[in-house]
């Protein structure tokens, strides 16, 4: 089923295509501690990855090893056919990876639209004495980015709250918010980092929703970690399933809902 | 009745994000403009320019600086004197070195130099922050207080180790040195304040400016999105240091006229200008200018309250100033962190809706 150049075509019939990056024999120490330990996996163009797993597995450490936050201790990160060199994050950042935060990471004191033309720093390159001058290169680059952050905040549904400072959003809003300003970088690659942790069955919907719609509508390769099952079965097209740090499965939602390893890692093994 | 937003509508971007959205708001700032450079010059007087304006314009400039670097940007600094220092000797320099370029060059360029200076003193915010980079700003203030004591090359081997400013004109028109009418320094230095004023407007309403608050709110977060931390920073060193170095610059050569450095640019002024900023309200233009304007005021109205209607002697007023501000400060920050900028932005909220409560 999965050609590795190819690339395969899902249940519901959806292309996807080949691998736009690949972990490689990635391990991570934190002193003694192994947090990652040889794990290797791939994302493919156009999929919805699902990375699960126990409390402690090591799910947002592999996020944080994928968006540059950590380095490796050992193993190599390829990302669309080059081995990624050592580089800072918002250098990641503006290869076309975006990101949102388990506990949400916006910047309180600003609006969310601010928040939102944030993710677009990547694409904003007007100079200082440009921008000190504005009228010109400056306020044309600002209206053109606004255009793409205004499309982001219609397509999430945020336009009444635009002009409100982040500090006074409730929480289901806040993580939608997120979402805008990872969207608004207009990324290749998606990591959403528990997109629906502390939300009701609705917020869930909503976001899921969202979720599908961005990997419809503008193609968004999307890596999350999420906790809810259901949630991770209906969206994903395959799933990694990490247990201390290591991978215990990898396939299609069915088959790594078969995996013994995974299921003896969820429910506990019996002992005789 | 008059500020409200209904039936203005924006129909493109440009608008939405001009500097007052509000039609009232607008013509508001208009008019304080016209009055500032059409009606003042002509009715001002020594008192007024020396007591007042020059020093509430060349705080203004400081305090929309060191508002940058501390309001927006998040990088506390204690540096401000020493930084003014180095504004006001650089202009020196530039002045007796190359008589016959124009002031308006002079400035600018003392406050290039302070970019400079400010830019290499931030370099430490790259690994260090909070109270750390404090003690290493404040390290700033007292080594630049002493280089500029004790190397003679910067006063110009000058006997007694002060720095007085040399007249110089613009267009025929004298604005340093004792003779120069009060009208022409207040112009001279309302005319860089609305420049500073509108520069740090324009960089902190586009995207340096969110890079700024980005990593004033979180610097982690703010990096994985994309935003380059160590550019972010120094650019906020670097645009603080320039207006710090104007308002310097103009302390000494317009308002002074003679400086010792020990004094005129010693750690008080680090703190006064700090307070400025924190009563007028951390990141915010109009929060500079409220907070300048508080702490120029408020020693000149207690004098006039307390020598001139009340009668006391000098010396108690003089003490009793020193207790009113301390005890504003600690009220602010305690009632009102955000400053005089959240009082009017709370007023502003209250008008709109005016006369209805909600």
């Amino acid at each position: 089923m999965k050609d590795m150049q190819e690339g395969y075509t899902t249940a519901d019939g959806r292309k996807i295509g080949g691998v736009v990056m690949e972990m490689k024999n990635i391990t991570l120490r934190f002193g003694g501690v192994v947090a990652i330990k040889d794990i290797s996996f791939d994302i493919r163009q156009g999929e919805i990855r699902a990375i699960i797993g126990p409390n402690g597995a090591g799910k947002s450490s592999m996020l944080n090893v994928i968006s540059g936050f950590y380095v490796p201790s050992e193993g190599e990160v390829w990302y669309r056919g080059a081995k990624r060199p050592k580089m800072r994050p918002y250098e990641i950042a503006q290869q076309g990876i975006a990101r949102t935060f388990q506990n949400i990471a916006l910047f309180e004191g600003m609006s969310v639209l601010d928040n939102v033309m944030t993710g677009r720093l990547g694409h904003m390159k007007s100079g200082l004495i440009a921008q000190a001058l504005w009228k010109g290169k400056a306020e044309a680059e600002e209206v053109a980015n606004r255009e793409v952050a205004e499309r982001v905040i219609d397509f999430l549904e945020i336009q009444h709250i635009r002009k409100t400072p982040v500090g006074r959003l409730p929480y289901g809003l806040k993580k939608r918010v997120e979402l805008a300003r990872a969207l608004a970088a207009e990324p290749k690659l998606l990591l959403l980092d528990e997109p629906m942790a502390g939300m009701n069955v609705e917020e869930k919907e909503d976001m899921s929703r969202f979720i599908l719609d961005v990997n419809d509508e503008f193609g968004t390769t999307i890596t999350l970690i999420e906790h809810d099952m259901g949630v991770v079965m209906d969206l994903s097209d395959r799933v990694v399933v990490m247990d201390y740090g290591k991978k215990i499965g990898d396939g299609t939602p069915d088959e790594v809902r078969n995996n013994q390893a995974v299921i003896d890692a969820y429910l506990g093994v019996a002992s005789d | 009745m008059f500020y409200r937003e209904s039936g203005d509508f924006k129909t493109s971007y440009e608008q939405d994000s001009q500097t007052f959205p509000i039609k009232f708001d607008r013509y508001r700032y208009y008019a304080v403009l016209a009055i500032a450079f059409l009606v003042v010059p002509f009715v001002i007087n020594d008192y007024w320019a020396n007591a007042i304006l020059l020093p509430f314009l060349i705080y203004a400039i400081a305090a929309i600086g060191l508002n940058i670097l501390v309001g927006y940007a998040g990088q506390v600094s204690l540096g401000t004197g020493g930084f003014m220092a180095v504004g006001a000797y650089a202009c020196y320099k530039f002045m007796t070195m190359m008589p016959e370029v124009s002031m308006f060059v002079h400035v600018l360029l003392a406050g290039g130099m302070t970019a400079i200076v400010c830019v290499a003193f931030g370099l430490p915010s790259l690994r260090i922050k909070g109270f750390y980079l404090a003690v290493a700003t404040l390290a700033a203030q007292f080594f630049l207080v002493w280089l500029f004591n004790r190397v003679p090359w910067f006063y110009n081997y000058s006997a007694s180790g002060q720095i007085s400013a040399p007249e110089r004109d613009v267009f025929g028109i004298l604005i340093t040195g004792p003779n120069a009418p009060a009208w022409a320094t207040y112009m001279f230095s309302l005319i860089f304040l609305t420049f500073c004023a509108l520069i740090a407007r324009n960089l902190t309403r586009g995207t340096l400016g969110r890079s700024w608050m980005a990593i004033r709110d979180m610097d982690i977060a703010a990096e994985i999105i994309g935003v380059n931390p160590m550019k972010a920073k120094l650019t906020a060193f670097g645009v603080s240091g320039f207006f710090i170095g104007i308002s310097g610059a103009l302390f000494f050569s317009v308002y002074l006229g003679a400086v010792e450095v020990g004094e005129a640019f010693g750690i008080t002024k680090s703190f006064l200008v700090l307070f400025m900023v924190i009563i007028g309200g951390l990141g915010s233009i109009f929060g500079s200018f409220a907070g300048a304007a508080f702490l120029v005021l408020l020693p000149v109205v207690l004098k006039v309250v307390g020598v001139d209607v009340l009668g006391w002697p000098t010396d108690i007023v003089a003490h009793f100033q020193l207790v009113i501000v301390g005890a504003l400060i600690i009220v602010f920050l305690i009632m009102e962190p955000h400053g005089l900028a959240q009082l009017w932005r709370v007023a502003k909220e209250k008008l709109r809706l005016w006369p209805f409560p909600h």
